[in-house]
């Protein structure tokens, strides 16, 4: 390559990589803690922590060819596994992507790679096995996140000496920063984990309150500010482009707290808290894809409405049944789906991105191509995910007993709670869980 | 000797504690507890969803009290915590045979 490194560009990818990663831990383990049940909280933590422990390898070790080697036989499917083993090569000083080191790049896809398996976990939460979870979470990144960001997010090089992947290249929808690769693809996946899953007892009979709000709120809040490396960073240099993303980044988020909020207060009389932090997020999402083809107005629009439409579409759950515990589905399946299709409607052609949706006079082409590339994501990875849960579920099975469902997962999996309150007031430390099933339930069901 | 416990809505309990004190009662235990009465808890929507809330927050307070004073103390506690609604409580008096101050070991009315 013939690309000259710029340092401007350089600092900012790195710092992009660092928000991205502040997302995963502790933002979204804040976010999915504060909301589950007290019982649960600490191994609904451990699902963010654990996909930063095991993705980041696996993303060194292989994960990182599979999404962003040369494709397989120019077929747009898959990234070469073998071309950047154990990112082999990227080390010299003469690798370059773009204007930044290599490595900058392998790093900032990195904390991608992390948070789309840990937005599934929030599907799953209260009921699953924790080695469960690690088995399910390897399999799914690798024959599902690592394919489809390099569908997504790996672009042929303009000599044509490097081919990328089919959604970005050939169909040439728009999807800046991983609506289609993060946000649907996890959204789906979560969909077909709970219904293997099963679920919870007491599901849409006894309210399931969040333990912690202000720890909901908090890492909500995390999420937004880390959100800002995400699409602005998207852009691979301090520019205009990151500029637009950045803007339109806020516009989104503050309209979608709006828009989710309104919906809260006509239907079930109140605005909460969890609203605004799940309408912060779903506006988060929404403009993840179209950041940098929409104006600042375009970006409102979407933050409106996928705000507005989300807040809809989670009590979805309680009509059809499925157990999507921490709204997974509502708010990444919806917001993603709401984000990539709206770039059909509302793409400016004044944007970085320089094209011109149906309301810019563009027919409707580009919303055909964006709806063809979320729907090939969404399908993909609902399919395989329902095949890797029927198969986990089949062998070493995925739901942790009835009993320790019960008395909760923090406990009986990892041996801690989170807030040990008992010892503070009483002065003395009582046994932990005197209420828990016995100790061979616990060990013998920990052994699987 | 008696011993008065009441159940009361939690937002009453300052105004209950302050009465008690203007009427010289010097001491009393209060816990934070749930349950229904005839009204069988209420249901509220959360998240787009409807739920019955079987146990609702209340507030236990105990006040052991001489004999003489029973009446007087029933009264302003009930009146204080009375807001008319549904889900005020209910208070009850039980007998008590002995009572010590742990400190001094005094005992009977000298204790309370």
């Amino acid at each position: 390559m013939t690309n000259v490194i710029d340092t401007g560009d350089t600092a900012w990818v790195l710092m992009s990589a660092a928000l991205v990663l502040l997302m995963t831990v502790p933002g979204l383990a804040l976010f999915y803690g504060g909301m589950t049940r007290t019982k649960n909280t600490l191994n609904m933590m451990m699902m963010s922590f654990s996909a930063l422990a095991v993705v980041a390898v696996l993303w060194v070790l292989f994960g990182y060819s599979m999404s962003f080697g040369n494709s397989i036989g120019g077929a747009g499917l898959l990234g070469n596994p073998l071309e950047f083993l154990g990112l082999r090569g990227l080390m010299s000083q003469s690798a370059v992507s773009g204007t930044v080191p290599s490595l900058a790049f392998v790093v900032f896809q990195a904390a991608f790679a992390v948070i789309a398996p840990a937005l599934i976990s929030g599907a799953v939460a209260d009921r699953m096995k924790f080695s469960a979870w690690l088995v399910f979470m390897v399999a799914w990144v690798v024959l599902v996140y690592f394919p489809v960001a390099h569908w997504v997010f790996a672009f042929s090089s303009s000599d044509g000496s490097v081919v990328g992947g089919w959604i970005a290249n050939q169909l040439k929808a728009i999807d800046f920063a991983g609506g289609t690769a993060i946000h649907i693809n996890a959204g789906a996946a979560g969909l077909a984990l709970a219904l293997v899953l099963g679920r919870r007892q007491g599901f849409g009979k006894v309210p399931m309150r969040p333990n912690n709000l202000v720890s909901v709120m908090t890492g909500s809040a995390l999420l937004f500010f880390g959100w800002f490396g995400f699409n602005a960073g998207s852009a691979l240099g301090a520019n205009w482009i990151a500029s637009t993303a950045f803007v339109n980044t806020l516009g989104a988020a503050a309209a979608a707290v709006i828009g989710w909020l309104i919906v809260e207060r006509v239907r079930d009389g109140h605005a909460t808290t969890l609203g605004a932090a799940s309408g912060l997020v779903a506006g988060l999402v929404g403009i993840t894809p179209a950041a940098h083809s929409v104006s600042p107005i375009g970006a409102l629009a979407i933050g409106v409405l996928a705000g507005a439409i989300c807040a809809l579409a989670v009590p979805l759950k309680f009509r059809f049944g499925y157990d999507d515990s921490l709204d997974v589905v509502g708010v990444h399946l919806v917001g993603g789906l709401v984000g990539t299709l709206l770039i059909g409607l509302l793409a400016a052609p004044s944007s970085p991105a320089g094209v011109a949706g149906l309301f810019y006079g563009g027919g409707l082409g580009q919303l055909g191509r964006q709806a063809v590339g979320s729907f090939a994501v969404l399908v993909y990875s609902f399919v395989v995910a329902l095949v890797i849960a029927l198969a986990i579920k089949a062998t070493m099975g995925l739901r942790v007993s009835d009993d320790i469902e019960r008395a909760g997962l923090d406990i009986a999996i990892h041996a801690e709670q989170a807030y040990d309150l008992t010892a503070a007031t009483s002065g003395t430390t009582l046994p932990h869980g005197s209420n828990l099933p016995s100790a061979g339930i616990i060990s013998k069901e920990h052994k699987a | 000797m008696k011993l008065v416990t009441a159940i009361i809505k939690p937002h009453r309990l300052d105004d209950v504690k302050e009465a008690l004190l203007a009427i010289g009662i010097t001491g009393m235990t209060v816990s934070e507890v749930a349950g229904y009465g005839r009204q069988r808890g209420h249901s509220e929507v959360y998240r787009g969803a409807e739920y019955v809330v079987d146990f609702v927050p209340k507030i236990r307070l105990e006040v052991l009290v001489d004999d003489a004073d029973v009446e007087r103390v029933l009264e302003t506690v009930t009146t204080q915590a009375s807001t008319g609604k549904i889900g005020d409580g209910k208070a009850w008096i039980t007998p008590v045979d002995e009572v010590v101050r742990v400190r001094t070991g005094e005992r009977g009315v000298d204790a309370l």
